[in-house]
């Protein structure tokens, strides 16, 4: 096969422990977070950073999801792809600070479509960027502010992130 | 999806799919900003052989809130006068680049006839071809149904157990056959009402029932009742000897509006011919649908638009042989 | 004129011959005969027939002559096998008088591919107000019998019946295009499942069944003879055997087209499939067919309606009713009804050449394969298979239903008067050293 794992369950779980808590330095505090996540594993992703960090904090987080499908640059390169729900806390997301949380940061398109969404939506004071993979490999001027872990990749390889929340399993693997 | 022609070709997953897009669509409206920049750069083309300004502008509106460019083209084409015929307007819009095509024509089977030519490589979209079907208003009529049942919990679920009952001239509606083969294949349980005029004398096929007696239909306790709008010109045919003995019979007046259950919806796919098929009163109740049918039909037809041109074209195949 | 020697033919499909045709006149049949500086034409595995009749030919000229000429359609005819057809009075000017009928036959020699004989319209300008000059197109050079206003019905039941009445005075025949007019309004297509779900207004069976009923109870009441052009119907069948059973004096034509296609076929929206009448359900097919074999319906006649590309190529309701028939008619006729085992290929020269000329009240023509007989001769292959394409056609116009579809056989040989118009299955483009006015 071929597949090398880089990250495993406990991994995993001590990168999002860390996030959380970066996350909470960098605001300051929980207060005005609302979390959104990129279908789909930045859903789940964003869920327990949530629950982490209302865990530490002791204070309930917003946490939502948001849809880029929409906004994406490349759709006439791929068959027609189904849009997932985008829901938005009922707290809306003007002038709260929205971490956006996605598993694997590559070429960025998929971030710079979501700040498209986000302009659609509301303005936020300030968006924030949470990935638990950057394989480097950017085409726009996108960077993370918190990253779970760098994994130099080759354009070629091939990330694969499993949450059992959709696979049944915790990993992260690369392969060629 | 290639082109849009009819729903009778159209399969549940693909109809499913569409109406769940049209969640998605539906839900960017009501944000502040309503637009989207999806099908940037693409042209789609309104060609309208026959008048009709509220489907046109829906379309018109689903396209640009797309941020498609949109051209209005409205020809006359009657077999009649040899204006421009089919052919030579499906050329010029060719040259002018047209990535989608939305005909509304007067002639069963035009649409067909324009993708299946060659004349033009663009998506085709049925906006309504003589009495053959009207896929986007069945669409928009299945989302309005499901919404109104289902609310927020619409997505992925499809019309098993729901009575629908359609009444007027089904024979002349492309309205009434593009619903037939819709809400059937979504598991609705469908009922046409109608004089024995205007009901086709070989439906015997169809997946619906069929009965002369509105009053019999509505002791039944439908969860939706769809009136068609019947034109007059049709009782100078003989389909019917007067306005006021259509009314009796078969207009939803008040008082049997009010016989329905309370949850059960009155639909009309406009425009309406107030206390003709339906009464003031039942058009503009809690239970009618008829302006959500409108705002639904822009979220459909941008799902429609969206899985016309937002992917590859070349292997979806949704509502073509 | 060459003599020809036509060897090893099957006279009817059966029994192998040699055919002698000297002058225009078959003078030996029997076998190994032989004349000496005679053309000889190898005929091994070749069905020899009469020349096919064509009783219901839509030629086009005078008038329009972008579909079709007298020349393009007589070509047509002789490579489907035919040498004599009759020309249906729809042109522009209608086939009303003296004088269009005359102009009909003289382009028609002129060409010389097939005998052309004219029909005149039953009313003037086919308007179905007031009847036409019938005697003096009875007695012109172009000697009409058939009279038809085919392309619309002789609707008003006193202009019919005068009509029927007043061709008893010559021996004519009044040919009936069955279709109430007030039950077909804005018709497209069949009435039936498939028009219901289409919706394309439906054109009913009983919209033909209707007038037919009523043509032979009037032809009954004033003792004349009817024929029935382009019958579709499984009920018109049954109001036919049962007129016949009454002893009433009505014929019958069906069309290859009716023989074969169904309204199935019209799903698609494709123009190709758009005639008059229409095509109609499984049911009304097999019922033709029967009605074709037992003598009912006494003969196959083409209904060859050429038209230009751009009206059939737009939307149904648009597009032109008709389709080419000519080239095909014995090929379809050889699927449908020959190898279903419903007739044999005696039966197909009584209903595609004997019949039809003995309707038609036409000399000379539809006469056996018999020494003394005129020499119009088809020799059919029915061994070949093949895709029939554009290639196939030889008139002006290309809307077959056929393209793309397999048939069986091929016209290999027509000789007409004694001359070859078609020879090796190719027609012949210059025909001996006749006088031809250059047609347009």
């Amino acid at each position: 096969m071929g597949a090398r794992s880089v990250l495993q369950e406990a991994d995993i779980s001590r990168a999002l422990t860390r996030i959380a808590h970066e996350i909470l330095e960098s605001n300051r505090g929980p207060e005005n977070l609302v979390l959104l996540g990129i279908p789909t594993r930045g859903v789940a992703l964003a869920e327990r950073l949530g629950t982490l960090i209302s865990g530490i904090s002791q204070h309930p987080v917003d946490i939502g999801s948001l849809d880029v499908t929409m906004f994406r640059d490349d759709l006439s390169k791929h068959p027609t792809r189904s849009p997932r729900p985008t829901e938005i806390p009922a707290g809306g997301i003007d002038g709260k600070t929205v971490v956006l949380v996605d598993d694997v940061l590559f070429s960025g398109r998929s971030i710079r479509a979501a700040l498209d969404a986000i302009q659609s939506i509301g303005r936020p004071a300030v968006v924030r960027l949470a990935i638990l993979i950057d394989r480097g490999h950017r085409e726009v001027p996108i960077r993370p502010d918190f990253v779970g872990k760098n994994i130099p990749s080759s354009r070629q390889e091939r990330v694969n992130v499993r949450l059992r929340e959709y696979d049944g399993a915790e990993e992260v693997t690369i392969e060629a | 999806m290639r082109n849009l022609l009819d729903t009778r070709t159209l399969d549940r997953d693909t109809a499913l799919r569409i109406l769940d897009v049209a969640e998605d669509m539906s839900d960017t409206q009501s944000r502040e900003v309503k637009k989207l920049p999806t099908l940037r750069g693409k042209t789609v083309v309104n060609l309208f052989f026959e008048d009709s300004t509220r489907t046109r502008i829906s379309f018109e509106a689903a396209a640009k809130r797309l941020s498609a460019d949109v051209i209005n083209f409205a020809a006359k084409g009657s077999s009649v006068s040899k204006g421009e015929s089919l052919k030579d307007t499906a050329q010029t819009l060719q040259a002018m680049g047209a990535d989608a095509v939305v005909i509304r024509h007067s002639a069963s089977g035009a649409p067909r006839t324009l993708a299946t030519s060659g004349w033009i490589s663009a998506g085709v979209v049925n906006a309504g071809d003589g009495t053959h079907e009207h896929p986007t208003q069945a669409l928009l009529d299945a989302f309005t149904i499901r919404k109104r049942r289902f609310a927020a919990a619409s997505r992925g679920r499809d019309l098993t157990g729901i009575r629908v009952v359609i009444v007027g001239d089904v024979l002349h509606s492309r309205v009434a056959r593009s619903n037939v083969w819709l809400l059937t294949a979504l598991g609705a349980e469908v009922t046409l009402v109608a004089p024995p005029t205007l009901v086709p004398q070989n439906v015997s096929q169809w997946p619906v029932r069929v009965l002369y007696d509105l009053d019999e239909a509505l002791a039944e306790g439908p969860d939706a009742v769809m009136m068609l709008r019947i034109q007059l010109e049709r009782m100078n045919a003989a389909y019917f000897p007067s306005e006021r003995e259509y009314s009796r019979r078969w207009g939803l007046d008040t008082l049997r509006a009010q016989t329905l259950p309370r949850d059960s919806i009155v639909m009309h796919p406009g425009p309406m011919n107030r206390g003709l098929e339906i009464s003031a009163e039942a058009a503009d109740s809690p239970r009618s649908t008829v302006l959500e049918q409108v705002t639904n039909g822009v979220s459909v037809r941008m799902a429609v638009l969206y899985l016309l041109l937002a992917g590859e074209n070349n292997d979806e195949r949704g509502g073509v042989k | 004129m060459e003599t020809l020697v036509i060897t090893g033919a099957q006279l009817l499909g059966d029994k192998s011959a040699d055919i002698v045709v000297e002058n225009g006149i078959i003078t030996e049949v029997g076998t190994a005969l032989s004349r000496s500086g005679a053309r000889v034409i190898d005929a091994q595995g070749l069905v020899a027939l009469p020349g096919l009749v064509d009783l219901h030919t839509h030629l086009r000229e005078p008038g329009f002559e972008a579909s079709e000429t007298i020349l393009s359609g007589t070509k047509a005819a002789a490579s489907g096998g035919f040498t004599a057809v009759f020309a249906m009075p729809n042109t522009l000017p209608v086939a009303d008088s003296a004088g269009v009928v005359e102009q009909e036959l003289a382009l028609g020699e002129a060409a010389g591919y097939a005998t052309v004989q004219p029909i005149g319209a039953v009313t003037v300008g086919q308007k179905g107000e007031r009847l036409a000059e019938l005697g003096a197109m009875a007695t012109s050079r172009a000697n009409v019998r058939v009279f038809s206003d085919d392309g619309f019905c002789v609707f008003d039941p006193l202009i019919m019946r005068r009509a029927l009445e007043y061709v008893k005075s010559f021996g004519g025949v009044i040919a009936q295009h069955a279709q109430d007019p007030r039950l077909t309004e804005g018709a497209q297509m069949n009435e039936g499942v498939v028009s219901a779900e289409l919706g394309l207004t439906g054109w009913p069976a009983v919209a033909e069944e209707s007038i037919i009923a009523r043509d032979v109870l009037l032809a009954e009441h004033v003792g004349s003879r009817l024929h029935v052009c382009h019958l579709s119907t499984a009920g018109s069948v049954d109001i036919i055997r049962w007129a016949k059973k009454r002893g009433i004096n009505v014929t019958a034509e069906v069309t290859p087209h009716h023989l074969l296609l169904t309204d199935e076929l019209v799903r698609d929206y494709d123009p190709r499939y758009k005639v008059n009448p229409p095509l109609r359900s499984e049911e009304d097919v097999l019922a033709v067919r029967e009605g074709l074999a037992d003598g009912t319906i006494d003969i196959v006649a083409t209904d060859h309606a050429p038209h230009p590309s751009e009206n059939k190529a737009c939307e149904w309701q648009a597009a032109a009713n008709g389709m080419v028939g000519l080239e095909s008619a014995l090929r379809v006729v050889h699927q449908a009804m020959v190898q279903t085992g419903l007739i044999g290929w005696a039966d197909v020269a009584r209903v595609m050449s004997a019949a039809p000329a003995r309707i038609g009240m036409l000399k000379g023509h539809g006469t056996p394969l018999a020494a003394g007989a005129p020499a119009h001769i088809a020799l059919y292959d029915p061994s070949r298979e093949g895709t029939f394409t554009t290639a196939d056609l030889r008139g002006r116009s290309q809307n077959s239903p056929y393209l793309g579809r397999d048939l069986p056989g091929r016209v290999e040989w027509t000789i007409h008067n004694g001359l070859v118009t078609v020879e090796s299955g190719a027609v012949v483009e210059e025909l001996g050293t006749r006088d031809r006015k250059a047609t347009k």
